[in-house]
């Protein structure tokens, strides 16, 4: 018996039984190690069924707040100032451009151009309020990007405005400051850094493909960034200040990544 | 039976048994549970932020399979779960080019041989009696997998610094386009866990082998 079954393991290797029942029955000689893999088994059973959820959790969402706080910080440094997001032609443009926001397409903002004045605070040597024709006096260009929302879909748009980096020149910002605020007139509020700030690309937009910046993409104006997600970028900016106090924002004080950079 | 308990001693413990073979070393197993760890939190919270704007119209995964509660919740288990597959990833690579090991075990490999293996398989005449040997369609799939994550956290990368890194933007086709390929990727790497779990199932040794490494 016990010579034909040896043989029968030789010449048939394929069958895995012999193998697993000598397995088996180690494991049975070891009825102390048996009991601690059952007894660990019902402490993870047991914890499971508490019914907490690991995204409840305070010392969780801790420890993912400091992750996304690091992320920031590599994301600095992974940005090259002078890297360039992809411009496209005009044939490319996305028809109709989508509205986004916390609110309905019913409850944007009525601004009125004719009292509109940009207040400017912060580390800023010039703090004088900025009218709409003061602004639009400013050297304008205009650039045709994708604007990427943090959902994951993507449209592209022509943006015409104001070097974000020229006008902080002229009010003379201090450019070695971490941070500018923005507040805006749908109370929303954002903060970006100023690496960001002085990209080429980035635009203090008054004008929508050649028209007004009509009021659902953020009439007066927008600030439009093609290196950061669309959260990043606020419209209706009524307020901006230079500081070195992180600022927050809207959604990032709800759990966005700050830098939230593309 | 009786041979095996021969050398027990008083108490009636078994003698230490002969130690077999070291099949599965200590890096590959911890690179392998951090990497399996690291996978199944950016799946599940990766369906969470896809379903913020399916790439595929009507094809939504129900929020239950989910994790991150929202979808700021669900980008920040994501972008915390990548630090620990690239860590665990990056030295499970490293080690298997420097040990050799990575040709070692997956090579020599050619349809011939996957062909010849898948079809013992099916037959049920595949045998698994030496766990430190892959057969071919082990090989196929494990190198499938390596290649699949390797093109998820490209197309991740491109997909999260579109602009930063423009070579593996083109590469993947543009924004848009790698979207799909990360989500394909991730299909990819889906059924891949399923086959895997459901093999172990098969031949729990498997099991033993990437715990005690024996």
């Amino acid at each position: 018996m016990i010579i034909r079954k040896k043989t029968s393991l030789l010449i048939d290797p394929s069958l895995d039984r012999q193998l697993i029942l000598k397995d088996a029955e180690k494991e049975l000689q070891m009825p102390t190690r048996r009991l601690f893999g059952k007894r660990a088994l019902t402490l993870g059973g047991l914890s499971m069924l508490t019914g907490c959820s690991l995204t409840d959790d305070k010392s969780v969402s801790a420890f993912l707040s400091s992750v996304s706080r690091l992320n920031d910080q590599v994301q600095g440094w992974l940005f090259d100032p002078h890297k360039l997001a992809p411009e496209y032609p005009e044939s490319m443009l996305t028809k109709p451009f989508p509205f986004n926001a916390f609110y309905d397409i019913d409850s944007v903002p009525d601004v009125d151009g004719d009292d509109y004045k940009l207040q400017i605070s912060g580390l800023v040597r010039d703090k004088h309020p900025w009218s709409l024709p003061e602004l639009y006096a400013l050297p304008q260009t205009s650039q045709i990007t994708r604007h990427i929302c943090v959902e994951g879909w993507s449209a592209i748009g022509h943006w015409g405005g104001t070097r974000f980096s020229d006008f902080l020149q002229r009010i003379g910002a201090d450019t070695s400051a971490k941070y500018i605020g923005f507040k805006c007139a749908d109370d929303y509020y954002e903060s970006i850094d100023m690496a960001t700030a002085l990209h080429p690309q980035t635009l203090l937009a008054f004008t929508y493909d050649g028209q007004t910046l009509p009021p659902k993409y953020g009439y007066p104006m927008k600030l439009r960034m093609p290196t950061k997600l669309g959260y990043k970028n606020p419209k209706h900016i009524t307020e901006m200040f230079v500081t070195n106090t992180f600022p927050g924002g809207y959604w990032v004080d709800q759990g966005y990544n700050w830098f939230g950079g593309s | 039976m009786t041979h095996e308990t021969e050398g027990a001693d008083p108490v009636g413990r078994p003698a230490i048994p002969h130690k077999p073979p070291l099949i599965n070393p200590i890096w590959v197993r911890v690179t392998h549970w951090c990497t399996a760890l690291a996978v199944i939190l950016m799946v599940l919270s990766g369906w969470r932020i896809y379903d913020a704007s399916p790439v595929f119209r009507g094809l939504t995964i129900p929020a239950q399979w989910t994790l991150g509660g929202w979808l700021g919740g669900a980008l920040q288990w994501h972008f915390a779960a990548m630090w620990l597959l690239f860590a665990s990833f990056l030295v499970y690579l490293l080690l298997n080019l420097v040990t050799g090991r990575f040709f070692r075990k997956f090579f020599p490999l050619s349809p011939r041989l996957i062909f010849q293996d898948l079809f013992k398989a099916l037959t049920g005449k595949l045998g698994h009696e030496d766990l430190s040997h892959f057969n071919a369609v082990q090989k196929l799939a494990y190198l499938s997998a390596i290649v699949a994550l390797i093109v998820i956290v490209l197309s991740g990368l491109a997909i999260w610094k579109s602009v930063q890194f423009p070579l593996l933007r083109d590469l993947m086709g543009g924004y848009d386009n790698a979207r799909i390929v990360h989500f394909c990727a991730m299909a990819f790497i889906v059924l891949f866990f399923l086959v895997h779990v459901a093999m172990v199932a098969l031949v729990p040794r498997s099991l033993l082998t990437m715990l005690r490494g024996r």
